[in-house]
């Protein structure tokens, strides 16, 4: 769970990066899509650095799904019979929401892959530039919106991960608490921030 | 004060349990929780019906005997034993539900009472270390430094109520195992089967049905003893040591 979050957290650092071209214009932004089909050439084959990051990361999903599979069912297994009443004394929104919020942003990167990546479900339809799929996905209001509330969940998993994380990677002690805690919750705030201006931009008419 | 409780009851492990309500009158607001339970006992007694089985014995919040699920959450609202929960938390006319601790690892015996020896069993398989016995050592012979003592002595004074175990949503057992891992390993004295006894008791815990640790920190917050959640991290720490090391449990 630890390791395979983190590969997947180092990932969705590299790609809220990469969406900032968006801000240096259409052409910037393709030619940051080019760069990547085309890294390394002529010495490596066309998309050797995608098709790695991509056996990286599906490896990655499938071990994390497979982790929080496994967790769920021993959950289940371990109270055969429920409270009739039961609080919570102090956990968080975040952990609360870890398992559901994993599944809706599971279903958020198959329709994030058909949207953007192979453009079946974009307006601009496939053959279109990166750009310009971009562009149409977020002047499409259900579509934004669907994108705010999957990064928003996104956010919350991360703030609870990166804890838990810690924890299992036995770096925590009571000293380090409060800022690994800390850490995470700044951590997700700017990671999720530096996603959402992409949208906000397209949405207010700074990016067209 | 006048007080309903609706209190889980349940014939054997073997029939389904349901919720039954009763009034308790005139109890004083110093009573222990429990000694508000042996009054409403008193009066099933009397009223020839079977009175209602819970689990007690030092009521000084040490032997870990008691443990009740009150209202929705371990040991009741203050963070302490239910035998040193006192009624003065609870105001007249409270409806207050009683239940038992809720696990795989925890069978229902009867009523209240739950089977907690998969705790036993974690224990005997880790938490012991290998001393000779005869005359006793000269304490300054193994010295241990200030704060490894301090941090083990915090684990230490864990009672294996089964609080964390029942306010977890994952009904698992780390805080407990992590608070024995925690207290043996942190010692001289501990060393020699540490890689052993995580593997061990973290093996053990996982065969007595009790659920993975997703990290929430429910357990840490009802624990009378207030065991932190340092604890599991430590245990983590020695589980990826262990494995690393390829260390085996000695057979």
């Amino acid at each position: 769970m630890a390791v395979s979050g983190i590969i997947m957290v180092l990932f969705l650092i590299a790609h809220m990066i990469g969406n900032l071209h968006v801000f240096q214009g259409a052409e910037s932004f393709n030619d940051y899509s080019e760069w990547l089909r085309t890294f390394g050439e002529p010495a490596l084959p066309p998309r050797t650095l995608l098709t790695v990051i991509e056996i990286v990361l599906v490896v990655s999903v499938l071990a994390h799904m497979w982790a929080a599979y496994s967790l769920w069912a021993q959950a289940r297994r371990a109270r055969p019979v429920a409270y009739v009443s039961k609080k919570r004394v102090q956990q968080s929104f975040a952990s609360r929401t870890l398992r559901w919020g994993g599944t809706i942003i599971l279903l958020f990167i198959i329709w994030h892959l058909l949207d953007m990546t192979f453009g079946a479900v974009n307006p601009q339809g496939t053959d279109s530039s990166p750009y310009d799929r971009l562009v149409a996905s977020f002047q499409n209001i259900p579509i934004t919106l669907f994108y705010v509330v999957a990064l928003v969940l996104l956010g919350l998993h991360l703030r609870h991960g990166i804890w838990s994380a810690t924890q299992t990677l036995g770096q925590t002690n009571k000293r380090r608490e409060r800022s690994v805690n800390a850490i995470a919750i700044v951590f997700s705030t700017l990671l999720i921030a530096g996603y959402l201006v992409v949208p906000a931009a397209v949405a207010f008419g700074l990016v067209d | 004060m006048n007080l309903t409780l609706k209190v889980w009851r349940q014939v054997n492990p073997a029939t389904k349990g349901k919720m039954v309500s009763y009034h308790v009158t005139d109890v004083s607001p110093d009573m222990s929780f429990l000694e508000m339970l042996d009054v409403l006992n008193e009066q099933l007694i009397l009223d020839n019906d079977d009175p209602i089985a819970f689990d007690h014995d030092c009521r000084e919040g040490i032997c870990s005997s008691c443990g009740l699920m009150i209202n929705g959450i371990a040991h009741g609202p203050q963070q302490t034993t239910t035998c040193q929960l006192h009624m003065r938390s609870f105001s007249d006319g409270d409806v207050i539900d009683i239940e038992p601790w809720r696990s795989g690892g925890f069978p229902v015996v009867k009523d209240l009472v739950v089977d907690r020896s998969a705790f036993d069993r974690i224990i005997a398989v880790g938490g012991f270390i290998s001393a000779p016995t005869g005359t006793a050592p000269e304490a300054h012979s193994t010295p241990v430094p200030k704060r490894d003592s301090d941090a083990a002595f915090d684990a230490a004074t864990c009672i294996g109520c089964g609080a964390c175990v029942a306010a977890c949503p994952n009904g698992s057992a780390m805080l407990f195992t992590a608070a024995k891992v925690s207290h043996l390993g942190l010692m001289p004295q501990g060393q020699p089967e540490r890689d052993a006894r995580v593997l061990t008791m973290v093996a053990q815990q996982d065969a007595e049905d009790f659920g993975g640790c997703t990290n929430i920190g429910e357990c840490s917050a009802v624990c009378p003893k207030g065991i932190s959640m340092e604890t599991i991290s430590r245990l983590n720490h020695d589980l990826l040591g262990a494995l690393r090391a390829g260390a085996v449990p000695a057979s």
